[in-house]
C-alpha cells in the first residue's frame, strides 16, 4: 500500500460504538502526479445542483413511463394494430409496452451513469496487485497435507486398493451411458438402415398431390409443369404413427418435360410420357426442394443450393450434394391415374454410413 | 472519506453491516473488495454486455417457460392469427403463437429473448476479439480463456436448440439439417441421429428432449461457467491498458465503490433497457409467417441465426466430396464443414494461449495489455481466423447476395471457395505489415517526437520540420511495449559432446519463437527516449519567438512510463486531498 493512502490508520481503535475513531486505509491510493482536469461540477456548486437535478429527473421520468407502461398493459387491446412509419403495420400493445419499459429502464441506467460521471469522484486510483502464487508458508501447508493424506490413507502403499478403486472409477459412469440406448426405443426387428431405405411407395401406390390429396393423371401436369406429391394413404399412414415420419421420406416431385429432352433416366422407361418422378429431400442434409427452372430443368435447394438435372438422373451439377436425386419409377393405373411402379431403388435423403448396405 | 458520521443512513448501514458480519464474517471480504479498483476502457463493456444480455435473456426465459407447451402432439390452430386458423400444427408451434398473439406482452418477452440472445453470442464474439488482440489471455489468465471458449460453443448450443423450439417451418429445417450432419458422423451417426431423434426423423421426441436441453442443461452450465469466470477475474483482478501510472503490478481505475458499481449497474439498465426496446420495435423471427413444420416444405432464401451463418455457409461452399471405403459411406461434404472445420476451430481457440506460450517461451505474468501492433503475428493470426470465418459467413447468404446483386450464383460460389483457401495467408500477411509499419511509426515517435507538418526556416537558411514532444499519455502508452526476443538455436551436441535428448523439439520451438518474433521493432531504451523528447521539445522551442505554444510549459520526460509534469496545478492526489 501506498504512503497516499488518505487518512492512513490502524483500524484498531474503536469507540465504545464498535466505530472505528480512526479511518482505515482504504486499500488504494490516487494516481499520483497525472495531470487532472476538474469537472464543471466540481467548482460551480451551481452546476453540480443541476446535474444533481438531471438525475433525479431521469429517476423521475422512468417511474412515469413504468406507469404509461402498465396503461398500456391494460387500456390496448391486444389484437389492435397501428401504422408507424419505417417500423410498418405493428400490434400497437408490443410496440406501446416495449417502447414505455425500454425508455423506463433506460432511465435508470442513463440516471445512474450520469450520477457517477458528473457527482462521484472522477480521480483514477492505484490499487496495487499482489502476487498470485501462494507464500511460502501455504504451499508447505499444502504440501505437508498432501503428504499426511497419502501416508495416513496409505494411498501409495495399497497398490491393490488403488488400482481397484481406479478400475471401479472407470466402470461406474457406464450405465449411465449405456441407458441413454433407449432414447429410441427400437420396435423389434427394425433397424436405422433399413428404416432409412424404405418409403411408403409401392408397386401400384397412386400419386396424390400435396395440398389436395387428389390422384394426379398425366394430363393434370402440363410440360414444363412441377407439382409436390405424396402417396395415397399417407394422411392416414399420418394419423396411426401420430407423426411426420413418412411423409419426411415419401414427398415427391412430378415434373413433365418433352420426352426427347430426357438425356438419361435412373432406369429404362421410369418416366411415363416424359413425367419424372424425383424425391423432394435432398441428398445433401435432406432439405426439401423444389425451386425448378423448367427452361433448364435444374432444380435447386434452397437450403445449401445443390443444383441437379432433372433431364440427366437427377444429377448433381453443381453444390456440395454428393449424390443424385432418387428417381421413383412410375406408370399409370387402369383408370388412368400416375402410380408408382416400385419403391426407390436407392435410400432417399442425406447419406448415411451404412447406405451401401440398404 | 470520514467514517464517523452520525447521518442515519450510514447508521443503518453499519448496523446491517455488524449484524451480518457477527454471523458471516462479511467485513472481512467486504474490507478488502468494496474499494476494488477496476480499470476503465470501452472494450471492458463488450463482456459486460454478454453478461447483462444473459440476464435478460434468463428473465424472458423463464416467462416464456410458464406458457410454452414443448410438445409434438398435433393440434388443430383455433388462436386469433386467421391465416392459419384450422390448420394442424404441434403444439409447442401453437403455444409459440399463443404466447405472440393471445398473451398481453407475450410478444415483446418473446422478441427480447430472442434479441438479447442474438445480442449474447455478438458480444461473447466481440469480448472475445478484444481479449485475443491485446494478448489477455496471457499468463495468469489462460484458464480464464478456456473457460470463455467454453462458454462460446455453450452460447451456439443454446441458440440453437432455442431457435428450434418453435417448431415453425424455418426451424424444423435448421433440425432437418442437424439429422443430416449427424448422420454423416463415421460409425456411429447413424445410430446417433436415431437416438436424438426417438427414432427416424422428424419423431415426436426431439422438441422435448431439446427443450431439456435448452432451459435446464445449457443454461446451468453457462450460469456455472459464468459464476468461475467472473471468480477468476475477481481474484487475478482486471487486466488493463497500458497508460500514465499503469504498471505491470498495479491496477488504476475506479473502487468498486461507488463509481463502478453505479456505472456497471447503470450499463445494466441500458442493456436491458436497449434490448427492450429493439424487442418492442423491431421483429424477429416471425414464426407465424413460416407456419408450421412439415419435412416436405421449404422457404426460399432459408437462413439461420447470424452466429449459425458460418456453419451453414461451410456446408455450402464445400465441395461435393463422398466416398465409399469397404462398403461404407463417408461424406465428406458434410462430415468436414459442420463436424471438423468447427471442431478445428474451437481446438484451436482453446489451445492458441498454450501454443503461443511455448513458442515464444514466454513465462511473465501479464497484467498490462499488449497493443496488437506490438505482436504482429498474434494479430496476423487472429485477423486471417476472422477472415476465414467472415468467408465462410458471407457463403452462408451466398444465394441472397447472388439474388440481391443479381449475379451468378455459381461464380459467386467459386469466388468465395477460392477466397477461403488463399484469404487467410493474405489477411495475415498484410495485418503483420501494417501491425510492423506501426511499430516503426511507434519507435520514430519514441526517438524524435511527432511530425508537426510545421517547417521552420533556420537563421542559416536550413529548412527543418518542427518535432514536438509526445503527450505524457501517448508517451506513455508507446512506451510500454515490451521486446521479446528468439529463443536461441538449439545445438545438437554441447561443448562436452552430449548430445541434445531434445534437439528436435528445441529446433521446431526456435523456428516458431523466430516465426512470432523475428521482425520484431526494438523499442529504444529509456534513455534514448529520453534524449528523443528532449531533442524534440528543443526543435519545438526554436518556433518559440514565432508562436506562443502551451506545450512549451510543458517538459516531460519518461521514466519508465510514469511521467512528472512540472507545469501542472492540479493533480489527482491535490484533488483527492482537497475532498478530505
Amino acid at each position: 500500500m501506498s504512503e497516499l493512502a488518505p487518512g492512513a490508520g490502524k483500524n484498531e481503535d474503536l469507540d465504545s460504538n464498535g466505530h472505528p475513531t480512526a479511518p482505515a486505509k482504504l486499500g488504494y491510493s490516487p494516481v499520483a502526479e497525472i495531470p487532472h482536469q476538474l469537472r464543471v461540477t466540481d467548482t460551480d456548486p451551481k452546476a453540480a445542483r443541476r446535474a444533481e437535478r438531471q438525475v433525479a429527473a431521469m429517476f423521475i421520468l422512468s417511474m412515469v413511463f413504468i406507469m404509461l407502461s402498465l396503461v398500456a398493459y391494460v387500456m390496448i387491446d391486444k389484437y389492435t394494430v397501428v401504422y408507424i412509419p419505417v417500423l410498418g403495420v405493428v400490434g400497437a400493445s408490443n410496440v406501446a409496452l416495449g417502447f414505455t419499459f425500454g425508455i423506463a429502464v433506460l432511465l435508470i441506467g442513463a440516471g445512474a451513469i450520469q450520477w457517477a460521471k458528473k457527482l462521484m469522484p472522477d480521480v483514477e486510483v492505484v490499487q496495487e496487485r499482489h502476487d498470485l502464487v501462494s507464500e511460502k508458508e501455504d504451499d508447505n501447508l499444502a504440501l505437508a497435507n498432501y503428504e499426511r493424506g497419502k501416508d495416513e490413507s496409505g494411498f501409495a502403499r495399497y497398490k491393490i486398493i488403488r488400482r481397484t478403486l481406479l478400475g471401479a472409477m472407470a466402470l461406474f459412469p457406464i450405465p449411465m451411458v449405456v441407458v441413454l440406448r433407449d432414447l429410441w426405443v427400437t420396435p423389434p426387428g427394425e433397424n436405422p438402415t433399413e428404416i432409412l431405405s424404405t418409403t411408403m411407395w409401392a408397386k401400384g401406390i397412386r400419386i396424390v398431390s400435396d395440398g389436395t390429396y387428389l390422384p394426379v393423371r398425366p394430363e393434370d401436369l402440363p410440360v414444363g409443369g412441377l407439382v409436390s406429391a405424396l402417396p395415397e394413404g399417407l394422411l392416414e399412414v399420418q394419423k396411426e404413427e401420430h407423426n411426420l415420419n413418412a411423409r419426411g421420406k415419401a414427398a415427391i416431385i412430378l415434373v413433365r418435360m418433352d420426352p426427347d429432352q430426357i438425356r438419361s433416366q435412373q432406369g429404362e422407361g421410369w418416366d411415363y410420357n416424359g413425367i419424372l418422378a424425383y424425391s423432394k429431400i435432398c441428398t445433401h442434409v435432406g432439405c426439401p426442394i423444389a425451386l425448378y427452372e423448367q427452361r433448364t430443368h435444374h432444380l435447386l435447394c434452397p437450403c445449401h443450393q445443390s443444383t441437379f438435372d432433372l433431364a440427366d438422373s437427377g444429377a448433381v451439377i453443381f453444390g456440395p450434394a454428393a449424390r443424385n436425386m432418387p428417381q421413383l419409377p412410375i406408370s399409370v393405373d387402369a383408370e388412368g391415374y400416375l402410380v408408382a411402379t416400385q419403391d426407390f431403388a436407392v435410400p432417399v435423403g442425406p447419406s448415411f454410413w451404412e447406405r451401401e448396405r440398404a | 472519506m470520514s467514517t464517523t458520521t452520525n447521518h442515519p443512513v450510514e447508521q443503518v448501514g453499519g448496523a446491517t453491516a455488524k449484524y451480518v458480519d457477527e454471523r458471516l464474517g462479511s467485513n472481512k471480504f467486504l474490507g478488502r473488495n468494496l474499494g476494488k479498483v477496476f480499470p476503465d476502457h470501452w472494450s471492458f463493456m463488450l463482456g459486460e454486455i454478454a453478461l447483462y444480455s444473459f440476464v435478460v435473456v434468463l428473465l424472458t426465459g423463464t416467462f416464456l417457460t410458464f406458457f410454452y407447451d414443448p410438445s409434438m402432439v398435433e393440434v388443430v390452430y383455433n388462436g386469433s392469427y386467421v391465416p392459419l386458423k384450422g390448420i394442424e400444427m404441434s403444439k409447442a408451434y401453437a403455444s409459440s403463437l399463443d404466447i405472440s398473439f393471445e398473451v398481453r406482452g407475450g410478444l415483446l418477452i418473446r422478441q427480447m429473448h430472442h434479441w438479447s440472445a442474438l445480442i449474447f453470442v455478438a458480444a461473447i464474439a466481440v469480448h472475445m476479439f478484444r481479449v485475443f488482440f491485446t494478448g489477455a489471455f496471457r499468463k495468469p489468465r489462460e484458464f480464464n480463456w478456456l473457460v470463455g471458449v467454453a462458454l462460446t460453443a455453450l452460447a451456439l448450443a443454446a441458440g440453437f436448440t432455442g431457435y428450434s423450439l418453435p417448431d415453425d417451418l424455418l426451424s424444423g429445417t435448421g433440425l432437418q439439417i442437424i439429422r443430416g450432419i449427424l448422420q454423416s458422423i463415421p460409425l456411429i451417426g447413424t445410430w446417433a441421429a436415431f437416438l436424438v431423434f426417438g427414432g427416424e426423423f422428424p419423431g415426436t421426441d426431439v422438441i422435448p428432449r431439446l427443450y431439456a436441453a435448452h432451459i435446464l442443461l445449457i443454461p446451468g452450465l453457462i450460469l456455472a461457467l459464468i459464476t468461475v469466470h467472473l471468480m477468476m477475474v475477481w481474484t487475478q483482478k482486471h487486466s488493463q491498458f497500458p497508460g500514465p501510472g499503469r504498471t505491470n503490478n498495479n491496477v488504476v481505475g475506479y473502487p468498486l465503490l461507488p463509481v463502478y458499481m453505479a456505472k456497471a449497474g447503470g450499463f445494466f439498465f441500458i442493456v436491458f433497457g436497449i434490448i427492450a426496446l429493439i424487442g418492442g420495435l423491431v421483429t424477429v423471427n416471425p414464426i407465424w409467417v413460416f407456419g408450421p413444420y412439415m419435412p416436405d416444405q421449404v422457404s426460399a432464401g432459408t437462413q439461420p441465426d447470424w452466429y449459425i451463418g458460418w456453419l451453414d455457409g461451410a456446408l455450402r461452399l464445400m465441395p461435393n466430396w463422398e466416398s465409399v471405403i469397404a462398403g461404407f459411406t463417408i461424406s465428406w461434404n458434410v462430415l468436414i464443414p459442420s463436424v471438423v472445420i468447427p471442431g478445428i476451430l474451437f481446438t484451436g481457440l482453446a489451445l492458441y494461449p498454450f501454443l503461443e506460450a511455448w513458442a515464444t517461451g514466454d513465462k511473465r505474468e501479464h497484467n498490462l495489455l499488449e497493443r496488437p501492433r506490438n505482436a504482429p503475428v498474434r494479430t496476423g493470426i487472429g485477423i486471417a481466423a476472422i477472415t476465414f470465418y467472415g468467408i465462410l459467413w458471407i457463403g452462408g447468404g451466398n444465394d441472397v447476395i447472388a439474388t440481391l446483386f443479381n449475379m451468378s450464383f455459381n461464380v459467386l460460389s467459386w469466388t468465395l471457395r477460392i477466397t477461403l483457401i488463399i484469404g487467410p495467408p493474405i489477411a495475415f500477411l498484410i495485418t503483420k505489415r501494417i501491425c510492423l509499419g506501426l511499430q516503426r511509426k511507434d519507435r520514430e515517435k519514441l526517438l524524435h517526437g511527432y511530425e508537426s507538418g510545421r517547417v521552420l526556416r533556420l537563421p542559416h537558411g536550413e529548412f527543418i520540420e518542427v518535432h514536438q514532444p509526445l503527450n505524457y499519455k501517448e508517451l506513455a502508452v508507446i512506451s510500454s511495449k515490451e521486446d521479446m526476443h528468439v529463443l536461441p538455436a538449439p545445438v545438437k551436441t554441447d561443448a562436452d559432446g552430449v548430445r541434445n535428448p531434445n534437439y528436435r523439439i528445441d529446433q521446431l520451438r526456435h523456428k516458431l519463437s523466430s516465426f512470432f518474433l523475428r521482425d520484431n521493432i526494438e523499442r529504444p531504451t529509456d534513455a534514448e527516449i529520453a534524449a528523443g523528447q528532449a531533442h524534440a521539445s528543443h526543435s519545438a522551442a526554436l518556433e518559440a519567438p514565432l508562436y506562443e505554444y502551451e506545450e512549451l510549459d510543458q517538459d516531460p520526460v519518461g521514466h519508465g512510463g510514469v511521467l512528472h509534469h512540472p507545469g501542472m496545478s492540479e493533480t489527482n492526489r491535490e484533488q483527492i486531498e482537497q475532498r478530505q
